[in-house]
């Protein structure tokens, strides 16, 4: 493989200014966005329904492909996925911002006798991960391009099922519908993971589908218990509007807490992850960090506090507890890994902390920064594994020791890396910095010395991921690194990356973008959590929801 | 003496059964080509589903009775046997077993499940099961030249015939203590009775018969040495149909005779059902031989369908109708697949089948994920129709301990497709396909995902 394998050579002609074309190409993608935009805007189609069936229609067309055509299918893939998210556009575009209801909805009846429905809508707290989905999906596309060369049709119909289902996860209002993506997801990752993945890959990919599963089971028989208790409903707005008993509360709160807790991964029961994400091919572990793990948080968000606030108010402690367990345990097993997939990995333990630390802190910082959080962390983390995958296409090696001095060699891809690294650490400017001030203030503000122990997880974590820059692009040039003469990044790469870097800046500088989403849906979550118990205030809220 | 002739046409599904049996029968010593005593088969169950639902009513004073439940559990039987025999016709030329008595005892056998789920006296139940278990001896040993085939005949008519007698003694106890052996007669005698020891003994006795009928743990010991042993096809059709019948008898049983006894039963089968799923769940888990890991798959799916029983609900009987239907399709398909591979007795001879042959491994990937109930196939919407149904009655605690168990299966359904799509291969396999296969493993599959996707189509 090696350098034969450089995608400038294969694709497109060399070019003397690959700078140059680099700015053209991203110019050209903006406009495209743009025009996108505008031309969606007004377009009337079922948004929803058009995202999550688009992706598995486009991966059916890629089954009935024959498989030696393996450009087509490439092609098939790239272009259902940038479809994909130019139809999402509306959802940026003609979003209500002022309002904590549902938007976009489409509901009609799908199996009768349960009484259940195809029910979907997104609010602020949903509408970024839709979009963030629909975005990762085409990087993992383009990240994928020339390293994966084995059954091409199946990885790319199962990176558009994943899609696919993902978004229809952040969607669902409907419980069983949830449920059903939710589980649907497990098949095409564990493919993922196991076929495509790395030495390790079986004992990761089972690991990680039992993991999920086991929590995932004990969902299911919370979302039975829930239904009957309101009234053979899997209607979620209407669940959200219903009080339950505090005690039966605190029960299915543990029922739920195993799902979730499994997906963010809470600190017991995270063991799954740095496997996962350090066998999964780059596309799977763009995958998992970006959206997979952030569905725990969301369930979070989405079930546990709006269902069940009285049993989230009084565990919340033992929440913000295990999250900072999680901020620090993560962010000390970092500075120990060797592995660069495993040491991001971890990271993401620690960073996923900082999310449910900032969830259960129960107020408006607190769940602003830990959404934005999540976002970021999609971003940052997404982005950080795309560069390690890009690397290791070359090397074939993710040995810290086998780097050294690659900052002489790959120029533009340390700086890159640099930008990435400066926003995982949460340098002033970037996402990583909005996202963790807020989760500190709101961590502050709910306990001093929560708050206190969760700051010295931004210390270890400038620690880590300074330690793996300087050994990775400084100290020493690695000779071995110098025999592949490989080059920099292509093209491909760099219109990979380049999104997620204006993200970076976008968000670190302009946070109000994205929080503004969220401001009416927090504000109506946070209403609901205080005022649980009290059933005036929940009849007002059904008349906000409606 | 003017005795009228009796009504008929509640009957007339049985009789057209078994007139095309002893048709099959006869014609056999004509025709040397087998295969269209096969299509024959095909043809009469296909015109018995279509006249199902129109034949309602008693007969025989009421020792029959053909109503929705037991037209819901024929249906299944003559699906079972439609693609049991669909997946029949090439593998017994293959198996140098292609014998006629082999369509006429499934055409019998399927009789005796169908008297079963209409009988409503403890004498028309013992007629079924004996139609039913005395054909499926012999098909055990229909692949005469290997001994294997012959030692599983033997293992389940021993212990067929052991349970059999059990059941005997049960049903005669009852109608000892009730002087009645209609069902509807012992239901309105317990009603006044107190539980007895001796009642209780006669319950327990129909029990653990039934129990090996369905082969749940402790009783479940012949079910993996004679599905190995037994030609692939019967040991798919013993998997679903019979193990159907049974659970029709059960249900009939215990909602109408024992009613009263409610409390007693629902502990034993409890403890019979938490058992069965562990049992099945762990021991799947060792197995190298994939027809040895399916019996214990099958077992531990009798442990959930019991729970319905458990749950003794409307509901719940209707979960275990429609979870009846839905493992019919997905076992039947994943035997299916074992048959279609000229090799296909040990996992590890699926290592890499994606590769050799992707379609074939898509279709295994389907039936797999279907028995371990991932959505969006069939297999889930069956566990959560028992699930939600043994929840509503209050057996939370059940569910909790089936779903736990229903996890761990899956990493025993998992290894298959990890071996099809993650290892190596090691040497080709052949597949041998052919049409009734191919019909049989489509038609599996479609309805494993169209159930999935609408479960509406079987919900009622």
């Amino acid at each position: 493989m090696g350098h034969d394998s450089h995608p400038v050579n294969t694709e497109t002609p060399k070019s003397n200014y690959p700078m140059l074309r680099t700015v053209a190409m991203v110019l050209m993608f903006a406009l495209l966005v743009f025009f996108g935009a505008e031309l969606t805007k007004d377009l009337p189609y079922p948004i929803l329904s058009t995202l999550i069936f688009f992706p598995i229609l486009g991966a059916v067309l890629v089954l009935l492909t024959s498989r030696a055509r393996a450009t087509q299918i490439k092609w098939t893939a790239l272009i259902v996925s940038l479809v994909t998210f130019l139809l999402a556009l509306p959802l940026f575009t003609n979003f209500n911002k002022g309002t904590a209801a549902m938007q976009f909805v489409e509901r009609s009846a799908w199996i009768r006798s349960w009484s259940i429905e195809y029910f979907i809508g997104v609010d602020g707290i949903s509408v970024l991960f839709v979009l963030l989905s629909a975005l990762l999906t085409i990087l993992c596309v383009s990240v994928s391009w020339t390293s994966i060369t084995d059954k091409t049709k199946e990885f790319y119909a199962s990176l558009l099922l994943i899609e696919g289902s993902m978004i229809g996860v952040f969607c669902s209002l409907d419980m069983f519908l949830f449920y059903i993506f939710w589980e649907a997801m497990l098949i095409p990752m564990y493919l993922l993971i196991g076929v495509w993945g790395g030495p390790n890959r079986v004992y990761a990919a089972i690991k990680f589908f039992l993991f999920t599963l086991v929590g995932s089971v004990l969902m299911l028989v919370g979302v039975i218990v829930l239904y009957f208790q309101t009234d053979r409903s899997f209607d979620m707005l209407r669940m959200m509007n219903t009080n339950y008993p505090f005690d039966l509360q605190i029960i299915l709160f543990w029922a739920f807490f195993a799902a979730f807790a499994v997906k963010v991964p809470m600190f017991p029961v995270h063991t799954w992850l740095p496997d996962a994400h350090t066998e999964a091919p780059t596309a799977g572990s763009v995958i998992l960090a970006g959206i997979l793990i952030k569905m725990g948080a969301y369930g979070f968000l989405r079930f546990n506090m709006p269902m069940l606030p009285d049993a989230s108010k009084a565990l919340a402690p033992a929440m913000m507890v295990l999250s900072v367990i999680a901020i620090i345990y993560g962010a000390v097993i970092c500075l120990g890994q060797t592995d660069l997939k495993r040491l991001i990995a971890y990271s993401s333990v620690s960073h996923m902390g900082f999310v449910t630390l900032g969830l259960f802190a129960f107020n408006m910082q607190g769940l602003q920064g830990g959404i934005l959080q999540m976002l970021n962390h999609g971003i940052v983390t997404g982005a950080l594994f795309l560069l390690v995958g890009i690397v290791y296409e070359r090397t074939h090696t993710r040995r810290i020791s086998d780097y050294g001095g690659a900052a002489n060699v790959l120029p533009v891809y340390s700086a890159l890396f640099m930008i990435f690294t400066l926003a995982a650490i949460g340098l002033p400017g970037t996402n990583g910095f909005i996202g963790e001030f807020l989760i500190l203030v709101g961590g502050f503000t709910a306990s001093k010395t929560l708050g206190v122990l969760a700051a010295t997880g931004v210390i270890i974590g400038a620690a880590y991921m300074l330690w793996l820059y300087q050994n990775v692009f400084f100290v020493e040039t690695n000779p071995v690194l110098l025999g592949h003469g490989f080059k920099d990044l292509g093209m491909r790469e760099m219109m990979t990356l380049i999104p997620l870097v204006i993200l970076v800046f976008w968000i670190g500088v302009y946070p109000n973008t994205f929080l503004s989403f969220m401001d009416a849906s927090v504000q109506g979550l946070l209403d609901r959590i205080n005022s649980a118990g009290q059933a005036n205030v929940a009849a007002q809220i059904v008349e906000v929801v409606k | 003496m003017n005795v009228p002739f009796p009504d008929l046409t509640p009957v007339i599904p049985e009789i057209i059964m078994a007139i095309v049996g002893s048709l099959v029968l006869l014609a056999e010593l004509v025709f040397t080509n087998k295969k269209p005593l096969g299509y024959a088969g095909i043809v009469a169950s296909a015109i018995v589903i279509y006249l199902l639902p129109l034949c309602k009513g008693e007969a025989f004073g009421g020792m029959f009775i053909s109503d929705d439940f037991s037209v819901y559990f024929k249906m299944i039987f003559l699906i079972s046997l439609i693609l049991t025999i669909l997946i029949s016709l090439k593998y017994l030329q293959i198996e140098q077993a292609d014998f006629g008595e082999y369509y006429s005892l499934l055409l019998f056998s399927t009789t005796g499940m169908m008297i079963m789920a209409s009988a409503r006296d403890f004498i028309m139940v013992f007629l079924g099961i004996e139609l039913m278990s005395l054909s499926l001896y012999i098909l055990c040993g229909v692949k005469k030249h290997d001994p294997r085939s012959s030692e599983a005949a033997m293992k389940y008519f021993l212990l067929g015939a052991f349970s059999s007698a059990l059941l005997l003694y049960g049903i005669s106890m009852v109608y000892g203590l009730t002087t009645t052996t209609d069902i509807y007669g012992i239901a309105s005698y317990l009603r006044q009775t107190p539980p007895t020891l001796p009642l209780m003994l006669s319950m327990i006795l129909i029990i653990v018969a039934f129990s090996f009928k369905i082969s749940a743990v402790p009783f479940h010991m012949w079910a993996p040495d004679v599905y190995e042993g037994a030609p692939t096809s019967i040991t798919a059709f013993m998997s679903t149909a019979p193990k159907a019948a049974a659970f029709a008898v059960l249900g009939r049983i215990f909602f109408t005779a024992f009613q009263t006894f409610e409390p007693y039963w629902t502990v034993i089968l409890a403890v019979i059902s938490v058992l069965t799923m562990a049992v099945g769940t762990v021991m799947a888990i060792v197995q190298t031989n994939i027809k040895r890991m399916l019996a214990f798959s099958s077992i531990a799916h009798a442990g959930y369908i019991l729970m319905a029983l458990i749950a003794g609900t409307n509901e719940a009987m209707n979960a275990m109708k429609v979870y009846l239907l839905i493992y019919t399709f997905m076992n039947l398909g994943a035997f299916g697949i074992v048959i279609l591979l000229e090799k296909g007795e040990n996992i590890s001879d699926y290592n890499g089948l994606s590769k050799s042959h992707p379609f074939t491994a898509a279709l295994m990937l389907v039936f797999m994920f279907s028995l371990a109930g991932i959505p969006p196939t069939a297999g889930f919407i069956g566990k959560f129709y028992i699930f939600m149904a043994a929840v509503n009655a209050g057996y939370t605690w059940l569910v909790i301990i089936a779903v736990l168990f229903s996890a761990i299966s899956a990493f025993f359904y998992l290894r298959i497709i990890m071996n099809m799509y993650m290892k190596p291969m090691s040497e080709t396999v052949g597949v041998m396909p052919s049409f009734g296969l191919a019909a049989a493993l489509f038609i599996s599959a479609v309805m494993m995902l169209a159930i999935g996707l609408i479960p509406s189509v079987i919900l009622y």
